[in-house]
């Protein structure tokens, strides 16, 4: 292996998460600047599209891993089966 | 003036590729794309080519505006998949490619629905013989469902014009008003097109069994071609909302539980046509340009990301996410124009995504379809985890995979430059593509500063929870299971049933009636050489024959009977007898 690479450094990927931290906040800073009505109501109420992104990516993400549970299967799944079919 | 069907001009060029050297054919596919596209350039609206055909009134050819954006972004798209394909040999890919994209154009631009079915039915013969070519043993297995599959929407479809011509006496392709059995089977043989579950595991299990350059013209044709049709035929049918919201989150759902790039993609096709159906429920002027719209965005960009996807496994022989990785060392270009494609399919601002999926998302506010409106934003925060960091994190970042493929080959590089082009282009400057659009509605500014905020907050805090959550989302090198298992394992579970079932009753009868033969052919056999038995020995006793002579007459009788072999006296002694008997007895 050569030497490490600059993405590889841990120097690095701590740099990369305190710039996502960074832009995450700008994004919520931001929208002190601007008026914001709410579309239906319940919307209405500050850094909502930030819950809205994390929340819903949150549960999207748990119930693909419940969901996982059920549905994975090993990749050799079809061959196997067709294998057993053909023997 | 008679135009041509932009159709045939494909259709001539794939003539020719047969009669052409290789180099030249690979020119074919490049150019006749680019001509249909001047070609459709310049068409007036209107309809021509109207043929009588078996007592119907054809018009083979409809030009409007719906028509052209679709014809538009077809020929665009076909020019940009001639030069990614650029280094094929193999010829049969290129002219069913050719044939293909000369089929969706026939649909977009058929004026009525015999012409449009025999378009239809022309794309999925040329997108089977596309997905075969790889002809590895998947390919093969993948491409017989996919034909099964395709009949059974196509039959649907048929029965439903069927049903329709002869209900209402038109063969025109219009809104359909009517509802009735006639226009769902249509909309059923459309949505099977459209792949929405549960008539969608074809898509994910078809495409990515093709080779490189197939998957990229396959992922744009046949779904969007059903997309036209739906936003033709089926404006404003409440039920497309439904169907479109749920194809959002499915294809997100999958796509998270994937570990093959391409198949992570093709699932994120279903989750974008999901944004484009619920666009043709609502039905509103803006849905409907919000839906061709993004048809027109998601074509360039899904192109794009199937372009990198098929470059990877072009360079590395590779597409599962647990077997890539670190790829940014060495395909830099690829990793970028795959970062395109990814931003432009999760709406970032400056990329095509954010000006036309965000016109289908508004008009659900408009009609203050809360829910629609709702599924729809948490699908968008969806797509920047699957497709938008997912795809592009696993196969260029993650881990070093040890591969060093090295950059791809220049003419997969221009084509990825073009589309990459296209996205940024179209994101900072729609203006062209809002003039195209079909229908009439207020000016539309996708560019405010709320619009902005709102969505990178959404995007960004995705992008965050991708992170954070990073060892939930680890690839496991597995397959999930998805609708196709009912005809595949369900499949080969109803023949096991039936074998046993059919056998099991064939066992059954065979030996009741083989029994029953028996005992009958027993039965009627001994029956006869009894009665002869009974007259002929009483007939020796009267005689005086006794004793062991008796015994051996009885025995030849018996045997001579039950072998037929009685000559032909005795048999004649015994019908006298019986007819003795007869007169003696009255």
């Amino acid at each position: 292996m050569n030497k490490r690479d600059f993405l590889e450094r841990p120097e690095t990927i701590r740099l990369l998460w305190r710039l996502l931290y960074i832009t995450c906040g700008l994004t919520v800073v931001a929208e002190l600047f601007v008026h914001r009505h709410g579309l239906f109501g319940f919307d209405g109420f500050f850094g909502f599209y930030a819950i809205l992104g994390f929340f819903s990516c949150l549960a999207l993400i748990l119930i693909a891993k419940l969901g996982g549970l059920f549905l994975k299967r090993s990749p050799d799944y079809w061959d196997r089966d067709e294998e057993g079919r053909q023997g | 003036m008679n135009y041509i069907p932009p159709a045939w001009i494909l259709f001539v060029g794939a003539l020719l590729i047969p009669l052409l050297l290789p180099k030249a054919r690979n020119w074919i596919v490049i150019v006749f794309p680019a001509i249909a596209f001047f070609y459709i350039l310049h068409m007036h609206p209107g309809e021509y080519w109207k043929v009588s055909f078996f007592g119907f009134h054809l018009t083979l050819l409809r030009v409007d505006k719906l028509a052209k954006i679709f014809g538009y972004i077809f020929t665009i798209y076909g020019f940009s998949t001639g030069i990614y394909s650029y280094y094929l040999k193999d010829m049969r890919q290129q002219l069913a490619s050719l044939i293909y994209m000369g089929g969706a154009l026939g649909v977009v631009f058929a004026g009525d629905i015999i012409t449009l079915y025999f378009y239809w039915e022309i794309m999925a013969i040329a997108s089977v013989i596309i997905i075969l070519a790889r002809e590895t043993k998947k390919a093969l297995g993948a491409g017989y469902r996919y034909v099964l599959v395709h009949i059974f929407g196509g039959l649907c479809l048929l029965a439903g014009m069927v049903l329709y011509i002869k209900h209402t006496g038109s063969i025109a392709f219009n809104s359909f008003t009517l509802h009735s059995i006639s226009t769902y089977l249509i909309l059923l043989g459309i949505l099977v097109n459209a792949a929405a579950p549960p008539m969608s595991a074809w898509l994910p299990d078809a495409y990515p069994e093709a080779s490189p350059a197939g998957s990229v013209v396959l992922s744009a044709y046949t779904t969007k071609t059903a997309v036209y049709t739906l936003l033709r035929g089926f404006p404003g049918w409440e039920i497309l909302i439904y169907i479109g919201c749920f194809m959002s989150i499915y294809g997100i759902f999958y796509a998270l539980l994937e570990n093959d790039m391409r198949r992570i993609l093709a699932y994120s096709i279903i989750n974008q046509v999901g944004f484009m159906i619920t666009g043709a429920g609502i039905g509103t002027a803006m849905a409907l340009n919000g839906a061709a719209a993004h048809a027109f965005a998601h074509i360039i960009y899904k192109g794009l990301l199937f372009m990198s996807a098929g470059a990877v496994l072009y360079m590395t022989g590779k597409s599962k996410c647990t077997e890539l990785g670190g790829l940014y060392k060495t395909m830099p270009l690829t990793l970028l124009f795959g970062c395109i494609g990814a931003l432009s399919i999760s709406a970032f601002p400056l990329t095509s995504g954010f000006t036309t999926k965000s016109m289908i998302i508004e008009s659900s506010v408009h009609q203050h379809l809360i829910w629609a409106w709702f599924i729809l934003e948490v699908a968008s925060a969806g797509v920047f985890l699957h497709a938008g960091i997912k795809f592009p994190y696993f196969v260029f970042f993650a881990k070093d995979s040890g591969l060093r493929p090295g950059e791809t080959n220049k003419s997969m590089l221009l084509a990825m430059g073009i589309l990459s082009f296209l996205c940024i282009f179209l994101g900072i400057y729609p203006k062209p593509l809002y003039h195209i659009l079909p229908y009439k509605m207020e000016s539309y500014h996708a560019y405010t500063s709320i619009h902005v905020i709102t969505q990178l907050q959404l995007l960004m805090f995705s992008a965050l929870v991708f992170f954070l959550f990073l060892p939930l989302l680890k690839r496991t090198d597995t397959i999930s299971l998805d609708t196709d298992w009912f005809y595949r394992k369900g499949g080969r579970l109803l023949y096991a049933f039936f074998d046993w079932a059919l056998n099991g009753i064939n066992t059954v009868v065979d030996r009741f009636v083989m029994g029953l033969v028996k005992t009958l052919a027993s039965f009627f056999s001994d029956f006869v050489a009894n009665v002869a038995l009974f007259l002929f020995v009483n007939l020796w006793l009267l005689k005086g024959v006794s004793g062991k002579k008796l015994e051996i007459k009885k025995e030849t009788l018996y045997y001579d009977i039950k072998e037929d072999s009685i000559p032909v006296g005795i048999g004649a002694a015994i019908s006298g007898l019986f007819l003795a008997l007869l007169f003696l007895l009255r």
